[in-house]
């Protein structure tokens, strides 16, 4: 038997219960569009943080106070020392490192005026705008020099100069931290959350003065810019072998980006996983919808497969077809739920322009040989009833 | 032609067994024309089924063509089916999707003949038996006769050598039948075998043979033409007489 007329005796006997049809075409419909929509979702979940870990910059070390440890052993153990900016200023002696920024933070009130915005301080030095990449809206970042000497520049976000200084260029105008005065000297272009700061609404200032402002000597991180990707593993070693002379302990923990960007990236791989599984349940409901269908559809025609067994089809011709039928119901179902799930993906990125959903090419591909895979898998059974039919008992009624 | 030597068919219906066919021999030479007379249950729909290779005997030899067709693979004896013989039913079995055309190309599809020779020669046999004109009708659109005609498009669309015509009649007037009754003794007349399993008397009588059986063997054979119509009554019911055949 030619295939193509294979294909249309499988679509004839199709179109003759077009209700039936579509309704299980439909069912592998929902399951499919699931499938490609909750892969997408994923999917864009996972680009959107990949992206968002990609604007810290690829060569990102962090180094924070304190290590996950069991303490309590020891009369003194788990007094961790807290970072410094002297341990700030031997980490950028180190050779691998091409730049390094320290960070102080607090939280307080700016004011301008009569107008008041309860903002994070960020304390840190002019180093931090390269090794987190930060474009200037308008004016400068704080100046370069030596990091004890404090200075009383501030560069406002972009929310923070929009709501204290409205209309006004705030470029040289005199704001106050609490009792401190600063003049501010530069505006970051909009950047949006990045992970733990939203940098539109945030202040920087000396890190020198932020600790003088918030009365303390530590250093809530110490963020490096490494100068080669490759070396990143040599040079997390290098920071640690540094801090555990300094400290005589191991008590800071330097996380790389890619073991943060792996970490997060594998969460949520597992949870798109997660999602397809509870999709592919509904496709599993679908498949044993059109093996019903197909069921339903062998016992009606027990006729038609007597009287085709009769003209001289072969079982395995007779089985051939209705394994067809299965397999276009499925792969109709599975072109339908493709372009259905394509479609919700567009709806949902055309409210949330940020998100970066879209099915990947792998899930249209899954997507659409699972389909067929329904169809066979759940064709075989009643397609091989047909075959077992006797044609005589089936000749024999009307 | 067909030779049957000693064909029993036994079914199972749960514990006890059923005797369909008790021994029948049987011989049909090539280009006869044959009617299987008796009651309901007297077999010979299983001997019919037997001979379309529909069924196997439980024992006893059955040769179609001189070959030994009883022990063949089911995809061996479909092939028999599709390229030896013709089946026309009582209820027509026309598949109610396809136009006339259609239904006469279906063994072709199951042969892989290439769509052009089908259309040609569904066309042909449509011709013969006057159908060109209905081609692309429907079933439900055709009269009981024309769907009987076209059925018979179909059995004979790959020039089979034996048509096996199970109440072909039964279904249709008295008009209706004997137009098809010319026509399947047409084809007969062009060398085509034909047996045809009828109650009706009047039917059998112009086949030149009738074989009658009752209770799963053969009760008799007589040559209708030459006035054995005593052994047939006209309600078709065979009259008592001593088991002959098997």
């Amino acid at each position: 038997m030619r295939f193509l007329d294979l294909l249309a005796f499988a679509a004839g006997a199709l179109r003759g219960h077009r209700l039936r049809t579509a309704l299980s075409v439909a069912g592998v419909a929902v399951g499919i569009s699931a499938v490609v929509a909750l892969t997408a979702l994923g999917e864009g979940a996972r680009r959107y943080v990949v992206d968002q870990f990609a604007a810290l910059g690829s060569n990102l070390l962090i180094v924070l106070p304190g290590k996950v440890e069991t303490t309590g052993g020891a009369p003194f153990g788990g007094v961790t020392r807290d970072l410094t900016l002297d341990d700030f200023r031997a980490i950028a002696r180190l050779p691998r490192v091409r730049r390094t920024a320290p960070l102080a933070v607090g939280e307080d009130t700016v004011h301008y005026l009569d107008r008041g915005r309860a903002v994070p301080v960020l304390g840190t030095t002019s180093e931090f705008a390269t090794v987190r990449r930060l474009e200037m809206a308008s004016g400068d970042f704080l100046p370069p020099g030596d990091p004890e000497q404090g200075g009383s520049e501030i560069v406002l976000g972009m929310t923070v100069a929009q709501e204290l200084f409205r209309s006004e260029n705030p470029l040289g105008r005199i704001v106050r931290v609490g009792q401190w005065r600063f003049r501010v000297v530069g505006v970051l272009a909009p950047r949006g959350r990045s992970l733990t700061f939203n940098l539109d609404d945030v202040v920087l200032i000396p890190v020198r003065t932020a600790m003088r402002v918030f009365n303390r000597s530590t250093l809530f991180r110490i963020l490096i810019d490494v100068r080669a990707h490759a070396e990143m593993e040599a040079a997390k070693k290098d920071v640690e072998t540094l801090m555990t002379e300094r400290h005589r302990a191991e008590d800071v923990t330097v996380i790389t980006q890619d073991a943060l960007l792996s970490a997060f990236s594998s969460i949520l791989n597992a949870l798109t996983l997660a999602l397809v599984g509870i999709a592919s349940v509904s496709l599993a409901v679908a498949g044993v919808g059109i093996m019903n269908v197909m069921l339903v559809s062998v016992t009606e025609r027990r006729a038609e497969i007597g009287l085709l067994k009769a003209l001289g089809a072969a079982d395995r011709q007779v089985l051939a077809a209705f394994l067809a039928e299965a397999v276009l119901l499925a792969s109709g179902g599975g072109v339908a739920g493709l372009a259905v799930g394509a479609g919700a993906v567009r709806v949902f990125v055309s409210f949330y322009p940020s998100f970066p959903a879209s099915p990947p090419a792998w899930a249209i591909a899954a997507a659409l040989a699972l389909s067929f895979a329904v169809g066979v898998g759940f064709g075989v059974w009643p397609a091989r009833r047909a075959t077992r039919l006797d044609p005589v008992a089936a000749l024999a009624r009307r | 032609m067909i030779e049957l030597e000693d064909v029993w068919r036994i079914f199972r219906v749960g514990e006890s067994e059923v005797h369909a066919l008790k021994g029948v021999s049987l011989a049909i030479g090539r280009g006869e024309h044959v009617a299987l007379v008796g009651p309901s249950g007297s077999g010979k729909s299983t001997l019919l089924h037997i001979v379309g290779c529909l069924d196997r005997p439980t024992r006893g030899r059955y040769l179609l063509e001189g070959r030994e067709v009883g022990s063949l693979s089911e995809e061996e004896r479909s092939l028999i089916r599709r390229h030896r013989i013709g089946f026309v039913f009582q209820f027509f079995h026309l598949l109610p999707r396809l136009t006339a055309q259609g239904n006469v190309e279906l063994p072709m599809l199951f042969a892989g003949t290439p769509p052009e020779e089908r259309r040609e020669r569904a066309a042909r046999a449509l011709g013969s038996v006057g159908l060109s004109h209905r081609s692309h009708h429907r079933p439900d659109q055709l009269s009981g006769g024309e769907r009987q005609r076209v059925a018979i498009a179909r059995a004979v669309v790959m020039d089979p050598a034996v048509l096996l015509a199970d109440e072909p009649t039964g279904n249709l007037d008295r008009a209706s039948a004997l137009e098809v009754m010319d026509l399947i003794e047409a084809m007969n007349a062009r060398g085509l075998t034909l047996v045809v399993v009828t109650h009706d008397p009047a039917i059998a009588q112009r086949a030149r043979r009738v074989i009658r059986m009752d209770d799963g063997g053969i009760e008799g054979t007589g040559h209708a033409a030459r006035g054995t119509g005593e052994r047939v009554s006209p309600s078709g019911t065979p009259t008592p007489e001593p088991r002959g055949g098997g």
